[in-house]
């Protein structure tokens, strides 16, 4: 079964409820019980409430929060590792919540793959074992499985380790078992909890890259659940920002840079390096009638540093930008770029 | 007002009919039915015949070079290899070589018995709280009441033999391989048991793939514990006909002869130190994935 690249996946009106008869509390937190007042009155905890989230296939869609905002509960209710209180998972076109126990085990097997925070490797399997574990699990033929895997294990980077345990291995190297081990299961959406969090900071670093240079190949749909903000505005094609169970803004790195929703949001994203989130596109003024575009041209996608080192490099006070057939559609100046990398004065003071 | 110094017992004639009912209950059942447990227990019968004269009747070099290779192949030690033939050879030489293979195709035939009962328990007992809550308490009786008392229920309906001294030894010493199971399988990180289910285990790759795999060193534990507590009830056992190194101990403690009794004694000691330092390697080569750490 090849199911090769992404699925889409369709979270609607997801409430999660911890506790006994948590399906009878629904109503009244839809009508507006507050998570205090559900845990103090009734001894139940509010997980998740109302989420709504589309991911189209193909894409990486953060999930981002910090500890007890419910990201690692979402994740655990697209594969069904842990059941909602109500609400629709629609994962290319069927209802993870409505499968049964047979359905829902032919779904891991064939459409997800999952990467955990704290690698979760099978402690007494070398690599290799554990990359064809989700294979073994399926009933792929052996010959098939270690293909696969020997194929998977290159990729990440692990060749020659094939036959050494997770214990010998430092934590960025178990983590690319555990990345290979969910990616030779060829399914059409990878599921990463925090997956790089337990990692140093420069392996972190290279991790991202190593899954920013698959994701060009597999085209996954990938939801990658993260509690630091860079990592999240530097794999995030769309990013859902979670607060106590609430998405409290979702949109792309730079609609939550440049227009945080609540002044949570805007206190986190003080801090981002700006420059390399927002693109130039998006304080680009428009052509002047007649004239000619002036400096360099750069790209729809280039951020406000390409646009500040072309500029720099070519000696002029402006660059143009081209859209992708190469027609200009905007032109942007250097002291508009450099406003745009500053935070605004007022949100300082929040 | 005699209650206050005297514990109110129940009458004498509540005690004695109560006694005689249940006696003679039991005794009926035995005649009834008696015969077919027999029957039932025909299989073990063979098993611990078959065993034993495989045994006796191998020549005695070729006993100790596969005891020999056992320990090697379980441990990769040669000082538990050496060991073990120097303790069959001394055994050997003091003329208890007989009794000593009678033992150890007992402890053999209880430990198999054990392991073939106490793992498939102990993984239900494990999945199931409500049933480790009612299993429990039935280990606790097993393991504490005096073996005796459970001896005479068996020797009343199987009489005395080989078949009664391996249900006393196995009651007494199955309750670690139970419980050991059981908390093996329940430590299991739950981490990589969730990974497992992320990846659509059915129940049963979970248990062989991940929970038995990751149990295995405790289980060896229980394994190991199982066959020092059989060890341990030897002598108990020849009370009831049961042949090996306990009938000696039990003469020779009936008429003081102190010598006998010291080197019978001794050769269940040697015999289970063999056991336990092989077993014991085993279990630790089972884990040597945990043994080099990145560092």
């Amino acid at each position: 079964m090849a199911d090769g690249t992404g699925a889409s996946i369709d979270i609607k009106g997801l409430y999660k409820i911890f506790g006994p008869d948590a399906a009878a509390y629904v109503e009244r937190v839809r009508q507006g019980m507050s998570k205090a007042e559900l845990n103090e009155k009734h001894g139940l905890v509010l997980g998740l409430k109302d989420i709504n989230i589309h991911m189209p296939p193909g894409g990486i869609q953060v999930i981002m929060g910090l500890s007890g905002s419910g990201k690692s509960t979402l994740i655990r209710h697209i594969n069904r590792l842990i059941d909602p209180t109500a609400g629709e998972v629609v994962v290319g076109g069927a209802d993870v919540v409505k499968m049964s126990p047979r359905e829902l085990r032919e779904f891991r097997r064939h459409k997800t793959g999952m990467v955990f925070q704290k690698f979760a490797l099978l402690p007494h399997r070398n690599v290799l074992e554990n990359v064809v574990y989700g294979l073994e699990i399926r009933g792929t033929p052996r010959a098939k499985q270690l293909e696969a895997a020997m194929r998977w294990i290159e990729r990440v980077g692990l060749k020659g380790f094939e036959s050494k345990y997770p214990n010998q291995l430092s934590g960025g190297m178990q983590q690319r078992v555990g990345l290979a081990r969910a990616l030779a299961n060829d399914a059409p959406i990878l599921l990463m909890d925090e997956a790089f969090s337990a990692l140093d900071p420069l392996i972190r670093m290279d991790m991202q890259t190593v899954l920013l240079d698959l994701q060009k190949e597999v085209k996954k749909t990938i939801v990658f659940i993260t509690h630091d903000l860079d990592e999240a505005l530097r794999l995030g094609d769309q990013i859902a920002i979670l607060r106590d169970g609430e998405v409290v803004q979702q949109g792309t790195g730079q609609d939550i840079v440049l227009r945080p929703a609540t002044d949570y949001v805007a206190r986190f994203v003080r801090e981002v390096n700006r420059g390399r989130v927002v693109k130039a596109a998006a304080v680009m003024t428009a052509l002047r009638p007649g004239a000619a575009p002036s400096g360099p041209a750069v790209t729809e996608d280039a951020t406000l540093e390409d646009a500040v080192r072309a500029i720099r490099a070519s000696g002029s006070e402006t660059a143009y930008i081209v859209n992708a057939s190469g027609a200009p559609v905007g032109e942007v100046g250097l002291a508009a770029l450099a406003d745009a990398m500053v935070v605004p004065a007022g949100s300082e003071a929040a | 007002m005699n209650w206050l110094t005297k514990f109110p017992t129940l009458d004498d004639s509540i005690l004695t009919a109560l006694k005689k009912t249940i006696d003679e209950n039991f005794r009926t059942f035995t005649r009834a039915y008696g015969d077919s447990i027999e029957a039932f227990f025909h299989p073990l019968q063979s098993f611990l015949v078959q065993s034993e004269r495989l045994l006796l009747s191998t020549p005695w070099w070729v006993v100790i070079a596969v005891i020999a290779a056992i320990g090697w192949f379980a441990s990769r030690s040669w000082r538990i290899v050496i060991g073990s033939v120097v303790t069959l050879v001394l055994i050997g030489l003091f003329g208890m070589w007989e009794d000593t293979m009678k033992t150890m195709s007992m402890i053999f035939v209880c430990t198999v018995m054990s392991i073939v009962l106490g793992i498939p328990i102990g993984i239900a007992m494990s999945r199931s709280d409500r049933l480790q809550k009612l299993i429990n308490p039935v280990l606790d009786v097993m393991q504490t009441m005096p073996s005796f008392v459970y001896l005479i229920p068996v020797v009343m309906l199987l009489g005395i033999g080989k078949v009664p001294g391996v249900i006393a030894v196995v009651i007494y010493a199955i309750p670690p391989m139970i419980r050991l199971t059981d908390l093996g399988i329940r430590l299991v990180d739950k981490d990589v048991l969730e990974a497992a289910d992320a990846f659509g285990s059915s129940s049963w790759q979970r248990l062989k793939n991940v929970q038995m795999p990751l149990a295995l060193p405790t289980i060896m534990a229980g394994i190991n514990q199982t066959i020092m507590m059989a060890l341990a009830m030897v002598v108990i056992a020849s009370m009831i006909g049961v042949q090996g190194l306990g009938q000696p101990v039990l003469r020779a403690i009936s008429n003081q002869y102190f010598t006998l009794g010291v080197f019978n004694g001794l050769a269940i000691v040697g015999i289970a130190i063999m056991f336990d330092r092989i077993s014991q390697a085993f279990g630790r080569r089972l884990q040597r994935h945990r043994e080099f750490v990145h560092g």
